[in-house]
């Protein structure tokens, strides 16, 4: 089975490179790039004024399977994530039970693959139940397949269990995923404490809660030699220590929400619960901070962390909504409008911060259109542009701030293993 | 002439012509509660539903009262006695009051932005009662108009806020308030209990409450919850009250005719002494009958303002 994409602007994250190239896809795999490339038998995609990039990778996803299908299940997180052009995603493991074993890690990756859209990559977690008590079968869990550890929605307080996990994770090769937050300073919080906080009553989670335990995981890391990824970063503290210890050296990772540098606390004026997110808004003074990190190549990756939860739970007082908002299927279009075409990073780098970068921190085949790669492709149509509406969403979650905000450059088609999976923001099998 | 809006939820954004409307509404609302026969026909066939999810007896009764000097019919909730206690959601219970039919919503909620969301839900006209840390914009106006009362005008006054800002939704409306009318506010309190950024309010914040105290024309102290302490927010009620409590040396601090005023129920001994609780320059009693007649021009005014003649 072959696929040829003609006419597109080939984006190659590995050496920077930006041309227009067919890219003829064979078996599953990329077969080849180049001018005028021609294949008897294979269908043909014309890609004119597009850009054809390796497949999106999302490294921080909630599919709530097993234990809570009624935000989402895999098959639902995965049409969201193809329809978000997302190829590869890798789900958090606060499911109920947790994934903290063989076992569960299989039977994600299992039944993932059967649907045949998205990779589905889990995400084990460092401590049995996410309790912070006792390290996870780590090493089990790396054997079925776990692509990272993390307590994600929870964080390791226990510093000496974290610096365990560390040294255990670097043994088995592999980044252990931080959920940077103190419970003692963000205790009862519901957004970002500051003015716009004071304004609405509501108890705010400070940014040092963030803060001192990126600088807490950063020392760790610099001691254990374990590749640490910080997830969600929101603060300009958090930019600032990421930055400065990979100046010193200091084997970390960190990643960005579309929403953590597109909005900021003033959004949670109405009390409007899907803007209760954690960690949560911050001030604008934090959003430039994270965009300059985007820039400056202190951020390596765009995450979503899609948190569905169903119209019930969030349809109540703010105090009392769960935290946590969709991403899949407006991520594209934000980090276009919001970074691309705002002027903080440029195609190239965008796509990098989405495909290789990702891939590498989970160590994942993806981030490239090498020959011989998995014929994992995005097509991006930079000139598309919707209005949000999140009925249309395929995520089972309609919790998004976004709803009617007009966004630009959007993912066209989705190509997962040679085999088009999404095109013109709907599903393959919806297709005629 | 009727209020702009449906709801009153915050004191924020409300223009001073419309604070200066609701105070003299009350005025003659007042008139009416000293009658002897203190009813009037004005909400004559209209409903008033008070929802309490907070234990307030003095809050709701000064709704109750308001609501039947008017001839308005009024039912109460609350809510350990009702669906809520169930399970049932505050836009559900929202829902099953409007389609009863009631015109004004009174809610009191432990949940700041409850009063919000029960707005944009139902039809009837919302008055925020409470919400969380929020706002309580009937407190407010009811100290704004016993001030006004009192000292004739509240432009150019210096009116000092005391004690626990941090969770006070009555500071807050009180800031908006006093602000938008032209009066200075002055904060002072444990800086643990200082919300951050509250001096973008335009408010002055000490952490010297002497130095708050100097010349206020109005000294509003604020209850103390017992619960902070135990939550580790302040030290101890002792050292509170020698701190911040304002007793009698304090309050020769501020111009010798300044007003005491508290939302109560009151911590006697803690943040205020029971001689200045009790002293001349307490218009704590005079807030609580106050409260019954702003509550009156609001119900009137939010429910359209046809019939002030038979007010009268």
């Amino acid at each position: 089975m072959k696929l040829l994409i003609r006419g597109g602007t080939v984006v190659e994250p590995v050496d920077g490179r930006m041309l227009e190239q067919d890219v003829l896809l064979s078996d599953g795999r990329i077969a080849g790039t180049g001018r005028n490339l021609s294949a008897a038998g294979a269908e043909v995609i014309d890609a004119s004024g597009k850009l054809v990039v390796p497949g999106l990778v999302d490294m921080h996803v909630h599919l709530r399977e097993p234990g809570y299908e009624a935000k989402e299940t895999l098959l639902t997180g995965a049409r969201a994530a193809v329809r978000g052009g997302f190829t590869s995603v890798a789900c958090m493991p606060n499911t109920n039970p947790v994934v903290d074993n063989a076992a569960l890690v299989s039977y994600i990756k299992n039944t993932a693959a059967a649907l045949g859209l998205a990779r589905v990559y889990p995400v084990g977690a460092i401590s049995r139940g996410s309790r912070g008590e006792e390290l996870a079968e780590m090493g089990h869990m790396k054997k079925a397949g776990a692509a990272a550890f993390s307590d994600d929605g929870q964080p390791v307080a226990d510093a000496g269990l974290m610096r365990r996990a560390m040294q255990y994770a670097r043994m088995l090769g592999m980044t252990v995923i931080s959920h940077c937050e103190n419970k003692e300073l963000s205790l009862g919080g519901t957004m970002h404490e500051g003015y716009v906080s004071t304004l609405l009553g509501l108890k705010g989670i400070p940014a040092s809660s963030e803060e001192v335990m990126v600088a807490r995981d950063l020392l760790l890391a610099e001691e254990t030699g374990c590749r640490l990824h910080i997830a969600h970063v929101s603060t300009a503290g958090s930019v600032r220590l990421v930055r400065e210890a990979k100046a010193r050296g200091i084997r970390v990772t960190a990643e960005v929400t579309p929403h953590h540098f597109t909005l900021t606390d003033e959004a949670v004026v109405g009390y409007d619960t899907s803007t209760k997110v954690n960690p949560p808004l911050r001030t604008a003074f934090d959003v430039a901070a994270v965009k300059e990190g985007l820039a400056d190549g202190t951020i390596d990756v765009i995450a979503t962390d899609h948190a569905p939860h169903t119209i019930e739970e969030k349809d109540v007082e703010y105090e009392r909504a769960p935290f946590g908002m969709v991403g899949l299927e407006t991520a594209m279009g934000l980090v276009w409008t919001e970074l691309v075409v705002g002027g903080v990073l440029t195609p190239l780098q965008a796509v990098t911060k989405m495909t290789l970068h990702p891939a590498r921190v989970l160590n994942i085949p993806g981030g490239t259109l090498g020959a011989g790669a998995p014929a994992d492709i995005t097509i991006i149509d930079p000139a598309a542009s919707e209005t949000v509406d999140p009925s249309l969403f395929e995520s089972k979650g309609r919790n998004t701030p976004f709803a009617g905000r007009a966004l630009k450059g959007l993912p066209w088609a989705a190509i997962v293993g040679g085999r088009l999976v999404m095109v013109e923001r709907r599903i393959a099998d919806s297709l005629e | 002439m009727a209020i702009n809006g449906k709801d009153l939820i915050s004191l924020k954004n409300i223009p001073a012509e419309t604070i200066k409307l609701i105070l003299d509404t009350a005025e003659p609302m007042k008139e009416i509660i000293k009658r002897q026969i203190k009813k009037v026909p004005t909400l004559r066939g209209r409903t008033v539903v008070t929802v309490f999810y907070e234990a307030s007896t003095r809050t709701r009764t000064s709704f109750e009262l308001a609501a039947k000097y008017l001839s308005a019919d009024v039912v109460n909730i609350a809510a350990a006695t009702s669906s809520v206690s169930k399970g049932e959601s505050l836009k559900d219970t929202a829902r099953t009051i409007t389609s009863m039919g009631a015109d004004v919503v009174v809610l009191r909620h432990p949940m700041a932005g409850a009063s919000e969301l029960l707005a944009r839900t139902v039809d009837a006209s919302v008055i925020n009662a409470g919400d969380g840390a929020h706002e309580h914009p009937t407190q407010a106006l009811l100290d704004l108009f016993t001030v006004r009362e009192k000292k004739g005008r509240l432009e150019g006054l210096k009116v000092a806020i005391v004690g626990d800002i941090l969770h006070s939704r009555v500071a807050r409306s009180d800031i908006w308030g006093y602000t938008t009318m032209g009066a200075e506010v002055r904060l002072a309190g444990p800086a643990t209990l200082m919300p951050p950024g509250i001096e973008k309010t335009g408010a002055r914040v000490y952490n010297d409450l002497e130095e708050a105290l100097e010349g206020a024309d109005v000294v509003n102290i604020l209850r103390i919850q017992l619960e902070r302490q135990r939550q580790g927010l302040f030290p101890g009620l002792r050292e509170y009250a020698v701190m911040f409590g304002i007793n009698r040396d304090r309050l020769k601090l501020a111009a010798p005719d300044a007003l005491v005023m508290h939302p109560g129920p009151m911590n006697r001994g803690v943040e205020i002494s029971p001689e200045v609780a009790d002293g001349l320059q307490s218009v704590i009693n005079t807030q609580v009958t106050n409260g019954v007649a702003v509550r009156m021009a609001l119900l009137y005014l939010l429910t359209g303002g046809a019939h002030i003649e038979a007010a009268y």
